[in-house]
């Protein structure tokens, strides 16, 4: 009776001692899966829209995905090193007898404001839209460009 | 209480393609976000594009399978340096099984500022046919 008992009670750890590891590494697992895929240094920010910033010697140059925004209906301010885009994306209602199998497009308002690391002259800067994705050309000032030195030997 | 106007747009990222099928190329691979609704003639599906022109666009149906290949070029130039980077280029690539037959001649596309509108027009229902039947 004795050794009945014994083996009657807990037996899950005893059959397999590895179950509640396994689960654990499942769980991990799809925690990972839910999160997610980004690139390494680049968090997702929860903004829109999505912005690009590259420079070279004398410009800075931002883009932004914006997909079915016209250019008219982006705008760009900027001041001194700070660049704001802002607009609205709209999307037209469909005719009311429509049936809907997926609705992932979103429309609404948006608003930015990008910090650049040089002041911008402001006078020269260019902004056009092509294909969905705004590009701004963003000219550093004079004295933000780099200047070459050269060095004389007395 | 005023009702707000409009409202903020939700934001959503971009998403990455997780499994690709079978995928021979390299680069990225995202889905684009789409709408797609019916009515009784057609069907109608507007996809999010943006960077993809006209010519890098590849709309194909087979089988009752549709499938959207936009293909996005990097579109810096080779001596600029990332300031802040929040987005990547790639492919864009989404499949969908139609239930419909569609009238593949009337299919229409359209492309304007990123975005894809496509008219899937149904095949119109085969009329109902009496056949007599002679003892």
């Amino acid at each position: 009776m004795i050794i009945k008992r014994y083996f009657d009670t807990p037996t899950l750890w005893w059959r397999s001692p590895f179950e509640e590891l396994d689960r654990m590494r499942r769980d991990l697992e799809r925690a990972f899966e839910e999160f997610p895929r980004t690139w390494p240094g680049e968090v997702p920010r929860g903004v829109f829209p999505l912005t690009n910033i590259t420079e070279d010697k004398n410009n800075f140059y931002l883009r932004a995905e914006l997909p079915g925004i016209k250019a008219k209906g982006v705008e760009i301010s900027i001041t001194g090193n700070s660049i704001s885009i802002s607009g609205e994306r709209m999307i037209a209602a469909e005719d009311e007898k429509v049936k809907y199998h997926r609705r992932e497009r979103e429309a609404g308002k948006f608003r930015r404001m990008i910090k650049l690391p040089h002041e911008i002259d402001t006078d020269k800067v260019e902004a056009k839209s092509t294909n969905g994705v705004l590009a701004v050309l963003l000219p550093k000032k004079e004295a933000a460009k780099p200047k070459q030195i050269s060095v004389r030997v007395s | 209480m005023a009702e707000k106007e409009t409202k903020d747009l939700q934001v959503k990222e971009k998403q990455e393609l997780a499994t690709p099928a079978e995928q021979t190329r390299p680069g990225l691979v995202f889905t684009p976000a789409v709408d797609i609704f019916e009515t009784e003639k057609a069907l109608t599906v507007v996809a999010d594009l943006p960077g993809v022109a006209k010519n890098d666009l590849n709309i194909d149906l087979d089988n009752n399978v549709l499938t959207i290949i936009g293909d996005v070029a990097p579109p810096e130039g080779s001596d600029e340096a990332d300031v802040l980077r929040e987005y990547r280029t790639g492919r864009y690539y989404r499949q969908f099984t139609l239930s419909d037959v569609i009238n593949q001649s009337e299919i229409e596309a359209s492309l304007t500022d990123g975005v894809l509108r496509l008219t899937l027009p149904k095949v119109e229902a085969a009329k109902p046919r009496k056949i007599p039947v002679t003892v």
